[in-house]
């Protein structure tokens, strides 16, 4: 006979669940967060004092210096040697140089409002205000309007590139770098995967080379020897043969990346891809593009967080883009002495445009995982 | 000998990977509205075989003529030959970014030119013919095994194929779900429908198939209609094959 009791003749047990317990108070709240994050066992404990008395150390004579004892109004006299705080009016008096470096003031307003059609263009992307078709389509077509505004031409007064400079060139550089380079390493990569030997060749002789060479060199090439190879009587100027330098250089490591993200496309993908009738390249740009950038997606953004740091290299083949207009600002003679101002402000600005593109690296992966 | 009704002929088709042979001399006719169950053990050549007829896999030697265009290098008849093959495969393979219905409309929209709205009439009829049309603007990722593997048979007839290749639809199936994928072939066979099936499903070769090819060793071994063939096994090999999987 069964063990366990017959419900044959007896009534049905009626289940009725037990109401929830509130969960023990040192596990949750704040409470619970300082229990498991900072004082969980007595190495993390310790660790936690000294990290406070580190910053009890740190902040408060940062704090001064970069705020309460700061010289924020006035001149160059204002900040007199010997003044304890941070001279910010030095930085608000270079802010024109550090922006657009020597662009005429007449002409101000030009790079000010391509400046702020860029920064809505930015905008509506980091925070996902446009469909991507339409942003695609922005990011390549915004570029033409904006060059014509600070360049010149076609009625208005052209403004040489020798002019340009300071967070203008840093981000005009960088962006036109991640806008062709990363097509440009999409198509090397599926070169480097094609089965016709040429391309494939092609592909690998332009990566792994470029590759091999720092920046430094490549930048160097394109603005100190390329012109002497170039035949008499053709002259390209000197920013556009950087930009090529940053892009090729670029290409190559974004090529290496989406490589990446299409060896983890299963080949199965290719097999349904072809047996419902797809063709190379609607298989390759609707099916596994989509796939393998999204698998890549933080490397991507690392790339372009990484070009736009590395356009400060640019000082050395004689452009002055924002770091380079730092420079110059700090050895200003009337404001000798304040290099922790310019560098600090340097450091920041570059910051927060980077954090920002890391942001949005993880609202896209975000994103994309809730698919 | 090529007569209107047959659908796909392979005559002496020979295919090497590098220097291993997988498919020796292959001789196949299939004939309209015929349903043959290819099965053997793994290494056979039997899913290349079938990956041959749509070209998946290149073969070497022979011709292999699918409903009177013969496959080579020629892209349009490849193309041709694909409009005409639906294929279902062991791991789905369905589209992971696109939802159940895109997945379904892709190939009509971007292949064929068709407008979008009759794309997903045609797809929401294949999904019903599945038993799943609740799930179209779901993603492959949130469905069962058995559910990803309807879509893509429904993924398949929404090219309105003369043919459907199988390739072990069901061995990457939990066993509950290999009953709904093997139902909703069983009807699409009981439609008419020309049918190449690479299974060890024996239950679906004995209720549905016309013609049962066994094969080892790239070789077709032995084929008969399945009565025969699970009763009277004239090689031994087979004998040996099917002792151990019945």
């Amino acid at each position: 006979m069964s063990p366990f009791p017959s419900s044959s003749g007896s009534a049905v047990l009626v289940f009725k669940p037990r109401p929830s317990l509130p969960a023990p108070r040192q596990t949750v709240g704040i409470i619970g967060w300082l229990r498991t994050n900072l004082f969980n066992g007595w190495f993390n404990s310790v660790l936690t004092v000294i990290a406070l008395g580190f910053l009890w150390k740190i902040v408060p004579p940062l704090m001064s210096w970069a705020i309460f004892d700061a010289v924020w109004t006035g001149g160059s006299d204002a900040c007199a040697p010997g003044y304890e705080g941070a001279c910010w009016v030095f930085i608000f008096n270079k802010f024109r140089v550090l922006m657009v470096g020597l662009y005429p003031g007449e002409h101000l307003w030009r790079p000010m409002l391509g400046g702020g059609i860029f920064i809505v263009l930015a905008a509506l992307t980091v925070f996902h205000l446009l469909n991507p078709k339409k942003l695609i389509a922005l990011w390549f077509l915004v570029p033409f309007p904006v060059y014509w505004l600070i360049a010149g031409g076609f009625s208005l007064t052209p403004v040489d590139q020798s002019l340009w400079g300071g967070l203008m060139l840093s981000m005009g550089l960088a962006t036109i770098g991640i806008l062709i380079s990363l097509p440009l390493g999409i198509l090397l990569a599926l070169g480097r995967q094609s089965n016709f030997a040429i391309i494939k060749s092609i592909s690998v002789g332009i990566i792994e080379p470029v590759r091999g060479v720092p920046l430094i060199t490549i930048l160097f090439m394109a603005s100190v020897m390329m012109p002497l190879f170039l035949p008499v009587g053709i002259n390209i100027n000197n920013l556009l043969r950087v930009q090529v330098g940053i892009i090729i250089f670029s290409s190559a490591y974004m090529a290496e990346v989406v490589r990446g993200g299409l060896q983890a496309i299963p080949l199965g993908q290719y097999d349904a891809a072809k047996s419902v009738g797809l063709n190379y390249w609607k298989s390759t740009v609707l099916i596994v593009l989509p796939q393998a950038l999204r698998h890549v997606i933080p490397s991507l953004i690392g790339r372009c967080i990484a070009l736009f740091k590395d356009t400060s290299l640019v000082i050395i083949v004689g452009l002055l883009d924002f770091l380079g207009m730092v420079k110059a600002s700090a050895q200003d003679p009337e404001w000798l002495g304040h290099d922790a101002e310019a560098y600090i402000f340097c450091a920041f600005v570059f910051w927060v445009i980077c954090f920002r593109m890391s942001r949005y690296g993880r609202s896209l992966e975000r994103q994309k995982k809730g698919e | 000998m090529i007569s209107h009704d047959v659908m796909i002929q392979m005559i002496n088709v020979n295919k090497w990977f590098g220097n291993f042979q997988v498919l020796k001399d292959i001789n196949l006719t299939v004939h309209k509205a015929e349903r043959i169950v290819i099965c053997g053990p793994s290494g056979s050549g039997k899913s290349t075989l079938i990956r041959c007829i749509n070209r998946l896999e290149e073969h070497q030697q022979g011709r292999i003529i699918v409903d009177g265009t013969e496959l080579t290098k020629n892209l349009k008849n490849i193309e041709k030959i694909r409009s005409e093959l639906g294929m279902v495969f062991q791991s789905f393979n369905l589209f992971p970014h696109l939802t159940v219905l895109q997945n379904l409309t892709f190939a009509p929209i971007w292949a064929r030119r068709m407008p979008r709205e009759e794309a997903e009439k045609i797809a929401m009829h294949h999904l019903e013919r599945v038993r799943i049309p609740e799930q179209a603007s779901k993603f492959p990722g949130q469905l069962s095994g058995g559910q990803q593997q309807r879509v893509a048979i429904a993924r398949a007839l929404c090219i309105n194929p003369k043919i459907m290749l199988f390739d072990e639809p069901t061995s990457a199936l939990d066993p509950e779900m290999i009953k709904e994928v093997l139902d909703v072939m069983v009807e699409l066979a009981g439609e008419g429908i020309t049918m190449i099936c690479v299974t060890h499903e024996m239950g679906f070769a004995k209720t549905v198939a016309n013609r049962v090819i066994f094969m080892d060793g790239g070789e077709i071994v032995e084929e008969n209609e399945p009565n025969e063939f699970f009763n009277n096994p004239r090689w031994d090999r087979t004998q040996l094959f099917l002792s151990q999987i019945l």
